[in-house]
């Protein structure tokens, strides 16, 4: 099928997608490694000149790079765990036939629709307000003090906005994998004599493997790079400075085009051994 | 140990009574096959025995006591399913071993047991193999591996050989009959296939839509079905049906002839047809014989040298001793 001819029209045909695909990518890359060496200060002086690796080493020793690289693990592992566990039971839960059943996996997808930005000063502004957020009036009464969620429990609730946000997709992804257990299977272990609990650790959860693996990937990606609620809800204030968040401050609020572009090449450096230890432990769920 | 009762039992989906009440006792030791067209509560009658579903009225007892309300585990069945429901990230040897690790069994035990399953069904070369890395075949022994390590009161099986090619199939029935020698636990066995049931059963319960219509022995059922239905249903080819008046030569509203029961003749005979089909099997023909004017077509099964041909018209003549008579409820009459 495959003749020479149609392998070159082929390849003539594609070359536009791969052409827009490659510049894409590597244009801003290119950029932000040239400014990761210049000393770039948009507001004072403009272009100053190469500097060598003078911004690298500037943003590490900067007290604030290990608190931030510290923040974003925090966040990413915190939204991990929470989704993907409520994420099985929510699952297992839309799984069981009920009435409504459309209606109700459409509301549970729902938050995924929201972007960032509203979903973060929804939270802020009606939740978590501690005068007149819903949970502090909830607080209030069970007679206790309202928390002022996002300045003493900042990383709390950040992870928990942004695991709203995430547990649609996870829910998703797990529940069609659910969906695609054989029933046959559950009813042979529930005749071998395992009790729920060993059901689902010995069948269900092995089954999951392959979408869970899929759920940490590409939420991962996502996460690594959250930008938005931090930004309209803590300002990246009490700890919740991010990479992503210190690149943004360094570029914007300091002016430094230079620094905050080493940072961000540090962001891609971090992104990939995050990648690489991910893909070691879970990995190899996708084989087979 | 393996007796079990069922006792006016039924069963109803929402308004839908699947299983109207039904008495039935299978004796201990006993190979029993559940046979039925499709739809006809044949499964649902062995997942009710098995636990996996809740019976709506009625008793179920294994061994003389009542297993109505007993979990599907506690019951001491093993079943083997119709997709086999290998779990697939286990090793064969972790599949078979799963009932006995949910036991609580000690190691040792629990590999004697899986060992001594393995080589009696050949499979102690596959051991540290995934499902997915396993024939159709070999699948299957697993799946009656994984239930023979339990040592169960009873195996029920669901339609184990569906799945399987038609070369197989005749293989892993004489095996599955092999094991019931050589276990001599009970074993019921549910097939929509007649003929694995002649085969393979001590005692056939033929069932449609929910409803008994005949239990016995297969020689029973094939020498005195007790109605139209298990007349049909019972033998292959099929049975030929024949209403009319030659059924009130006999005294009937319809009479039954088998296949082999009709000698053939070029010459003479009590009927007369014209063959539309012949099938060739090599010991066997089948004639399909249309024109008799006594039903739309007559199977013939006659001596594999016998060589008419599409057209030629041929002389039936039924044995009498062999006539099944039926009367307007398609009841038999003796």
């Amino acid at each position: 099928m495959a003749t020479q001819h149609s392998r070159s029209v082929a390849r003539l045909m594609m070359a536009p997608a791969v052409v827009l695909l490659l510049g894409w990518m590597l244009v801003p890359l290119t950029m932000t490694l040239y400014f990761s060496f210049k000393k770039y200060l948009p507001l004072r002086g403009g272009d100053l000149g190469w500097v060598g690796f003078d911004n690298y080493v500037r943003f590490v020793s900067s007290s604030s790079f290990w608190p931030a690289v510290q923040a974003t693990l925090v966040i990413v592992g915190g939204v991990l765990a929470i989704t993907v566990v409520l994420g099985i039971l929510l699952a297992m839960l839309l799984d069981q036939p009920m009435w409504g059943q459309g209606v109700v996996r459409i509301l549970v997808i729902a938050p995924f629709f929201v972007m960032p930005t509203v979903s973060a000063l929804v939270w802020k502004n009606m939740f978590m307000d501690p005068i007149n957020g819903l949970l502090a009036h909830l607080w209030r009464f069970f007679g206790a003090e309202p928390v002022s969620w996002l300045s003493e429990a900042s990383m709390t609730s950040i992870v928990m906005i942004v695991s709203w946000q995430w547990l649609p997709f996870a829910t998703l992804i797990l529940l069609t994998a659910i969906q695609s257990l054989d029933s046959e299977q559950l009813e042979a272990a529930e005749m071998d004599g395992a009790p729920p609990l060993k059901r689902f650790y010995h069948i269900i959860l092995p089954h999951l493997g392959r979408a869970i693996t899929i759920v940490i990937l590409i939420q991962t990606i996502f996460l690594l790079s959250i930008f938005a609620e931090i930004f309209v809800t803590t300002g990246g204030a009490f700890g919740t400075r991010t990479l992503t968040y210190l690149i943004f401050q360094r570029v914007l609020e300091g002016q430094n085009v230079g620094l905050g572009s080493a940072g961000g090449v540090y962001a891609i450096i971090l992104a990939n051994i995050v990648a690489i230890f991910l893909m070691r432990i879970v990995g190899k769920n996708l084989d087979a | 140990m393996g007796r079990i009762q069922l006792k006016s039992v039924t069963k109803s989906f929402g308004d839908v009574q699947v299983i109207p009440p039904l008495d039935l006792t299978i004796e201990d030791g006993e190979f029993t096959v559940f046979v039925g067209p499709s739809g006809c509560g044949k499964s649902t009658l062995l997942r009710l025995i098995a636990g996996l579903e809740d019976i709506t009225s009625g008793h179920i007892e294994i061994d003389g006591t009542d297993a109505t309300d007993v979990p599907p585990a506690k019951r001491g069945l093993a079943m083997v399913f119709q997709s086999y429901a290998l779990y697939p990230h286990m090793s064969v040897r972790k599949n078979i071993a799963f009932p006995l690790r949910m036991a609580k069994l000690e190691q040792a035990e629990i590999d004697k047991r899986v060992e001594g399953a393995a080589s009696v069904l050949n499979l102690a070369d596959y051991l540290d193999r995934r499902p997915g890395q396993l024939s159709g075949g070999q699948r299957q022994r697993v799946a009656i591996g994984r239930a023979i390590v339990r040592e169960p009161a009873a195996f029920l099986f669901d339609e184990p050989l569906s799945n399987l090619d038609a070369a197989l199939r005749v293989g892993m029935r004489l095996e599955i009959s092999e094991l019931h020698e050589r276990l001599a636990t009970t074993m019921i066995y549910v097939t929509h296939d007649q003929v694995e049931a002649m085969t393979m059963a001590d005692k056939i319960v033929v069932l449609q839509a929910g409803v008994i219509e005949q239990v016995g022995s297969p020689l029973e059922l094939y020498r005195t079905p007790r109605n139209l239905f298990v007349a049909g249903f019972i033998g292959s080819p099929k049975m030929n049906f024949i209403e009319g008046a030659e059924a009130k030569k006999y005294d009937a509203h319809t009479i039954g002839i088998r296949p082999e029961h009709l000698a053939v003749s070029e010459t003479e005979g009590e009927w007369s047809g014209v063959v539309s089909v012949s099938e060739h099997l090599g010991s066997d023909t089948f004639f399909h014989v249309q024109e008799t004017g006594l039903a739309e077509t007559i199977t013939v099964r006659a001596d594999g040298e016998v060589g008419f041909r599409h057209g030629d018209r041929i002389h039936l003549t039924p044995r009498a001793d062999v006539i099944h008579r039926f009367d307007a409820k398609g009841l038999r009459i003796e």
